[in-house]
């Protein structure tokens, strides 16, 4: 018998602010999304605002340890322990299990623009690009730019020494993440997960991965569902963490429930003209019943087909619905594109701005993700 | 419908029906088990690129599956493919291309390379910063590289090519990544959520820069000649890991599916244990605590006791900290017993295969069950009279061992520890 799953603690931080309140009234008031078309033009980006470090990192020896995309999702998963008055609990902190959707950290761009020009006239490339990286790197760079030292980080800065994981894969590794932690707590294998993910869109490296694909729009801010003229991601700043439980732990300790996660689904479509659609289709479907009115957060990329299929299914299944893309508020954040999503819908269900929600996500080159959530 | 069989603690059993490897020293379970049990060293001089002015000139690297030049995911997807073609086909499983299971897969983290760069830079006039790299993108005239040096590529490939089900995982806890890759694997088994698992973890990331940033980090051996003599876990003189390339592939599937197909059952996945370390980045808890715990954990999950273990496959990388804390955890969970315990390294020989090694090592010990013999821990001519135990020194020696407890230690505070057992003698 599958149990209850309710979350029970949401951390937010992205272009519009942190925590709950904040996003959850952007939500509600369809905000005008915060956007930087300059730093990084020709691709507008949505940039995080600026932190205050000290209150989630108070060892400036730690901040310093940590590349943005590191801090930023330490941050936000401070912010979701506190909501879900853990972070002092150092017993519940020896039983959480860290589930993070993570990619790898920033390139310095300074040493690898030299080290490009420099290998230009090398005589000896190999040996030029030996001297230049022993002397160059930072060691700590390394750390900082490891995929599973953001849950490493999460660890040491906020006193968790349950196990973590972390999952990798852009915008899947958001759906995997959630779902994974979704189904281990439905079965039994665990009580309490922190689940989320960080992505800083501020850096050149990332944009140039994207670009090389195609994928990035070169053009002002257009909402995500009406990006036909040139289709492609804006970028956002974000990190979100879940704290995830049972329902049974949750009402032993008292714990204040925002939303219950009733499905989650994590699927895989060999991509092709309507592979997107009936892969929502078929989740959507097997959730149930779906409230018509429903809440919809999607994470859509903004990338033309796939975001078009997306809205179909949602039409589809959810007629009445108010969809909101996730992006059209604070960017698309890779990674962190699915947690954002469904912090953003677990806010409203919080705040009493909906009954249910759906969050739906199609990736920019594979995988989708959908999940259910409803009052607790 | 054949009996219903649980483990101890009434969940369904996890059979281990096919086993894949590939590592330096070889392709395949007999190349590997014929070279490991001789003590050999697939350790040697670095010829992928050059190394002067490098304080490491020494690897395991898989040099025989390309011939020209290659990025890291490339081989670490070659690799993949290999150990899973082995394991699948062992397994009997399925269709060619219809895998009826989930892929957990431990994958190395990826970025863009230097020949890649310096690609883009040719079409540069001035400056090569980012910028500039970036207006060369935009002519969408190196797309391939994109789906190159995705996180999710490898996965995607080969959740393509074997038809596995559901979403593909990738996942990464550093070093104990293999592990933690089968260990998902037992998980969704064991919630029913699918019959089978394909679990691998692989690693083909030895480049200049790889290297050079473990070097930083004066992780490295430097004792560079003879190659083969570097890697010296739990010795005296040990001074760092060596970096070494591979993959191992298992499939893992319900007893019972196994059974009334009448699948070779070839051993049981039979406890998992991972703790978190809030210590340090790269250093574990002087005092060993969650390494101790992990052990603990996986046995009790396998419903066991330290007596019932035969085995030890040790993480043992030769780094200096390692082998001490490991050795000293070891004690805590074991007791005296630890003084005649055989413990062993295959590191000693593969190198650290990084994101691969707790799935390498999983599919040694499992030959290990099969095989009655237990693969030495080589170059041990100096111990380390802080470190009293049983390291099967140099020659591989005979032993009837049912049950292996599998250690995987990672930065970032992973700790992932694995009890793999022989199947049940009558079903």
């Amino acid at each position: 018998m599958a149990r209850d799953v309710v979350i029970t603690g949401i951390g937010l931080a992205s272009s519009l602010g942190e925590g709950v309140e904040a996003h959850a009234q952007a939500l509600a008031a369809n905000a005008a999304p915060v956007v930087d078309a300059q730093s990084f033009a020709p691709y507008p980006l949505h940039p995080l605002k600026p932190l205050e470090l000290d209150r989630q990192i108070p060892k400036k020896s730690d901040q310093r340890q940590m590349e943005p995309w590191q801090r930023l999702g330490v941050y936000a998963a401070g912010l979701a322990l506190d909501d879900a008055a853990l972070k002092d609990d150092a017993e519940a902190k020896s039983e959480l299990q860290v589930i993070v959707a993570a990619g790898g950290g920033e390139r310095d761009h300074a040493v690898d623009a030299a080290v490009l020009a420099g290998l230009r006239n090398a005589n000896q490339p190999g040996a030029f690009l030996n001297e230049r990286l022993m002397s160059d790197l930072r060691p700590t760079l390394f750390l900082a730019q490891l995929s599973n030292l953001l849950a490493g980080n999460i660890g040491i800065v906020h006193g968790i020494t349950g196990a973590s994981r972390t999952l990798m894969g852009e915008e899947q590794a958001g759906v995997d993440a959630i779902r994974t932690a979704q189904a281990r707590i439905a079965a039994g294998q665990a009580d309490l997960i922190l689940v989320g993910g960080a992505y800083n869109a501020e850096r050149r490296d990332m944009l140039l991965l994207f670009e090389l694909g195609g994928f990035l729009r070169a053009a002002d801010f257009a909402p995500v569902f009406a990006r036909t003229d040139l289709p492609g991601m804006i970028t956002g700043s974000a990190g979100a963490f879940l704290v995830l439980e049972s329902a049974e732990r949750a009402a032993a300790r008292g714990a204040k429930v925002h939303a219950r996660l009733s499905h989650a689904g994590a699927h895989r479509s060999r991509r092709q003209p309507g592979s997107v659609a009936k892969a929502l289709d078929e989740m959507l479907a097997a959730f149930g019943p779906l409230a018509p009115d429903a809440l919809v957060i999607s994470a859509a990329t903004g990338c033309a087909a796939i975001t078009d299929e997306e809205a179909a299914a949602i039409a589809k299944a959810v007629p009445q619905s108010r969809l909101v893309a996730a992006g059209d508020l604070v960017g698309h954040s890779i990674e962190a594109a699915f947690p954002v999503s469904v912090a953003l819908a677990a806010a409203a269900l919080s705040t009493g701005a909906a009954n249910e929600a759906i969050v739906t996500g199609a990736a920019h080159w594979r995988g989708e993700g959908a999940v259910r959530l409803v009052k607790a | 419908m054949g009996a219903n069989h649980r483990d101890s603690q009434g969940r369904p059993i996890v059979a281990v029906t096919g086993l894949g490897i590939v590592t330096s020293l070889g392709q395949g379970k007999d190349a590997n088990w014929e070279a490991l049990t001789a003590g050999r060293s697939g350790i040697h001089r670095i010829e992928r690129f050059p190394t002067e002015g490098l304080r490491t000139t020494i690897a395991a690297t898989v040099d025989f599956l390309f011939d020209g030049s290659f990025a890291a995911p490339e081989l670490s997807e070659k690799l993949a493919t290999l150990a899973a073609d082995e394991a699948v086909a062992q397994s009997g499983l399925g269709e060619a291309g219809d895998f009826p299971g989930e892929l957990f897969m431990a994958v190395p983290p990826v970025e863009m390379e230097w020949p890649q760069k310096q690609e883009l830079a040719q079409a540069i006039e001035g400056e090569t910063d980012y910028d500039a790299l970036l207006r060369v993108a935009a002519g969408h005239k190196h797309q391939p590289m994109h789906e190159l040096f995705l996180f999710g590529g490898v996965a995607e490939h080969i959740a393509e090519k074997f038809g596995t089900k559901g979403s593909p995982i990738s996942l990464s806890t550093a070093c104990s990544s293999g592990a933690t890759a089968i260990q998902m694997g037992v998980e969704a088994i064991r919630r029913g959520e699918t019959e089978a698992a394909l679990c691998i973890g692989t690693d083909g990331s030895v480049h200049a820069e790889a290297l050079i940033r473990f070097s930083l980090l004066s992780a490295l051996s430097t004792q560079n000649d003879p190659p083969e003599a570097s890697a010296k876990p739990f010795s005296k003189n040990r001074d760092g890991f060596v970096m070494g390339e591979g993959a191992g592939a298992l499939v893992l599937e319900d007893y019972d599916h196994a059974l009334a197909r009448g699948a070779t059952i070839l051993g049981i996945v039979a406890g998992c244990g991972e703790r978190g370390d809030g210590f340090h980045r790269t250093r574990s808890s002087p005092d060993g605590k969650p390494a101790i715990l992990a052990m603990q954990d996986a046995l009790a999950d396998a419903g066991l006791t330290p007596d019932d273990v035969d085995y030890i496959n040790a993480h043992g990388t030769s780094t200096p900290e390692n082998d001490k804390m490991e050795a000293m955890s070891c004690s805590a969970v074991f007791g005296e017993r630890m003084a005649k315990l055989p413990i062993s390294s295959n590191k000693s020989m593969l190198g650290h295969t990084l994101t691969a090694a707790g799935a390498v090592e999983a599919v040694i010990s499992l030959m290990t069950i099969a095989n009655g013999r237990i693969p030495p821990t080589i170059n041990y001519s100096q111990p380390d009279p802080a470190i009293a135990i049983d390291v099967v020194p140099n020659q591989a020696r005979d032993a009837k061992v049912r049950t292996v407890l599998s250690n995987s230690f990672g930065f970032g505070g992973q700790n992932t520890c694995l009890v793999l057992t022989a199947g049940p003698k009558a079903a």
